[in-house]
Parts: C-alpha cells; sequence; structure tokens
C-alpha cells in the first residue's frame, strides 16, 4: 500500500522485490539442500530463510543507493520491509518444501517474482485510476484499494489449476 | 542443539561479512542526491531560505525539508526539484510571488560601489563615484545589496511598481 499508489514508484519497488524473491529462493534451496538437511537441522528452516532474506534485502538496497540515490530516497523505508514479504518467505518454504530440483527452484522463483510484479504494476496502473473516478467520500484511498485487490485476486485465483 | 547454535550462528556471521564487503565495495559518496538537488537551486547564497547557503539547503532538502522556501529560485526551481525527488504528489509547492526587484534611489546613491560586489548576479551597473542602478532584469530578490548600502537607499519593490514609475526620459 506504500509505493503502489504511484506507477513510478510501483515499477521500481516490483523489480526489487522481484529480484529479492528469486535470489533469496536458490540462497534458500541451497541452505536447505546443503547444509540443513544434511544435518538434521530441518527445523531451522523458517529462521535460516529469514536470516538469509534479511542479507538479500540489505544487499539489493546497498545496490538500489548505488545506482540511485533518488530512488532510493524516493522508496525509503519499504525497500527494508521487503523482508517482511510474506511472498518472500512464502515462495522459499513452498520450493523447498516439495522437494523440487534446482532448475524447478529457479522456474518456480522466476515466475513467483514475475507473477508479483505483474501484479503491483496493475494494482499501480488501477489506483493511479481511480484519483480521478468519483468515489463515495467514504470509500476514498485505502478502502476502495482493498476492495480491488480483493477483486484482483479472485481474477488471478482463476488461473490456478492451468497445467495440471 | 549446539549443532543448531553453531550453524545458525555461523549463517549469521557469514551473511554479515558478505554485507559488510558489499557495503565497503559499493559504498558511494552520500552527497550525490545532495549534489543532484544543488544543481537546480539558483546558486544565490542570499540565506532567504534560513540555511546559510544552497549547499546546506539543499543537504536540508535531501533530509526532508520543505521545498517552499527559496524565492530566488520561485515557483519553477520549487517544482524541479519536486520532481526529481518524486515528492510532487503530495503537496503542491506554491510559491507566493514576493516583491522582488531591488531598486536604487539614485538621487540618493553616493556611488561607493559597495553593493556591486554584494550582488551574486551581477544586476547593479555602476562604478566608482558614479550613480549605480539595479538592471531590473536580472536581479533575483536576494537582498543580498541592502546591508552593505552606507546611505540605505536601495529598496525592494515589486515589478508591477517599478514598470508604473518609469517615465519616458
Amino acid at each position: 500500500m506504500g509505493v503502489s499508489n504511484r506507477f513510478d514508484t510501483a515499477l521500481p519497488m516490483s523489480l526489487a522485490t522481484a529480484f529479492v524473491l528469486t535470489v533469496s529462493s536458490l540462497a534458500a534451496f541451497g541452505m536447505h539442500h546443503y547444509v540443513l538437511v544434511p544435518l538434521d537441522l530441518g527445523y531451522l528452516r523458517i529462521v535460516a530463510f529469514i536470516v538469509a532474506i534479511a542479507g538479500v534485502v540489505q544487499f539489493t538496497e546497498v545496490f538500489v543507493k548505488s545506482v540511485s540515490p533518488v530512488l532510493h530516497q524516493v522508496l525509503g523505508i519499504y525497500l527494508p520491509l521487503i523482508t517482511s514479504n510474506c511472498a518472500v518467505l512464502g515462495v522459499a518454504l513452498i520450493v523447498t518444501e516439495s522437494g523440487a530440483g534446482l532448475l524447478q527452484t529457479i522456474a518456480v522463483a522466476l515466475g513467483a517474482a514475475l507473477g508479483f510484479s505483474i501484479v503491483i504494476v496493475c494494482f499501480a496502473a488501477l489506483r493511479e485510476r481511480f484519483e480521478t473516478q468519483a468515489i463515495a467520500p467514504a470509500l476514498r484511498g485505502t478502502p476502495v484499494a482493498l476492495i480491488t485487490v480483493g477483486i484482483m485476486s479472485l481474477a488471478f485465483y482463476g488461473l490456478r489449476g492451468i497445467g495440471q | 542443539m549446539i549443532l543448531a547454535m553453531l550453524v545458525l550462528g555461523l549463517l549469521g556471521l557469514a551473511v554479515g561479512a558478505a554485507l559488510g564487503f558489499v557495503r565497503k565495495r559499493f559504498a558511494q559518496d552520500a552527497d550525490s542526491l545532495t549534489s543532484a538537488i544543488d544543481a537546480l537551486l539558483p546558486q544565490t547564497q542570499c540565506a532567504q531560505c534560513g540555511y546559510p547557503g544552497c549547499r546546506p539547503y539543499a543537504v536540508a532538502i535531501a533530509s526532508g525539508a520543505p521545498l517552499d522556501l527559496c524565492p530566488p529560485g520561485g515557483q519553477a526551481t520549487a517544482e524541479a526539484i519536486a520532481s526529481l525527488l518524486g515528492r510532487e504528489a503530495e503537496q503542491p509547492v506554491v510559491m507566493t510571488p514576493t516583491d522582488c526587484v531591488a531598486v536604487i534611489d539614485e538621487a540618493a546613491c553616493i556611488g561607493c560601489a559597495l553593493c556591486l560586489d554584494a550582488c551574486p548576479v551581477d544586476a547593479i551597473v555602476g562604478a566608482n563615484k558614479y550613480v549605480h542602478t539595479v538592471v531590473e532584469g536580472r536581479c533575483t530578490g536576494c537582498e543580498l545589496c541592502l546591508p552593505p548600502c552606507p546611505v540605505d537607499c536601495i529598496a525592494l519593490e515589486s515589478v508591477e511598481e517599478v514598470a508604473l514609475k518609469w517615465t519616458r526620459p
């Protein structure tokens, strides 16, 4: 909700999150497969993944700051908040629990990242449109955005089961 | 149990070391954003914004200071900085036009040339022991020429007033 009200901030934000998602899923796979499982420490999955995600997010923040300090200033606190994004941890957990190989992990991570970017960009475009529409005063701003999110998730839910 | 602690500790250490290395390698000068803002400010160094110069104001803007404090820059500068920082969506920056032209009362001018040095945009023409005058088109209204004048003959007037007072010689 923080940066998705404008397309110009939502696009780089979605790219950053997509990058974090992919890299941290790969790191999670590597950690799970080569360290945690051989040492019978599978139960440490969540903690270890969160540490890895936090590291990747910090690396992304340093990278964004060096490439474009203006963008870093605009995104502000929302870059570190990618750490708390459920999609990032969720994909890492799903991929390791399903016992997929390396190629499958890469495919799932990239696909999830791409899907997330599409959703955020669409959401931002819709929110920008809403600013010029006549909406009931009680629903303006956050309420109509949340309603939109609900309808969007229904729409994307219809994509489940394809290819099964 | 000990193994779990060891693995987690080592993981934390590894991530921390990697981040430290990355930070050192990508360490960039903290003021590239400030320089970008400073390039948009008019460099009048008049301190009307409350900061002792354009660079300190640029530093303050990078930390979130309001954008509408610079009269010589005017609305155009405020909008340029707002679009650089992506802040225009927050509140539209509206600068109230101020009386922005310095006018020398030529009857009182003693030709001391002290105001010539004070003007950052070189808007005052004149020489020692000759009457000075302000070129209206160049004056940005920074008020830096008002203190040096020993006879206090410079005043700030709005642009319409100056145009009305001009009479055909």
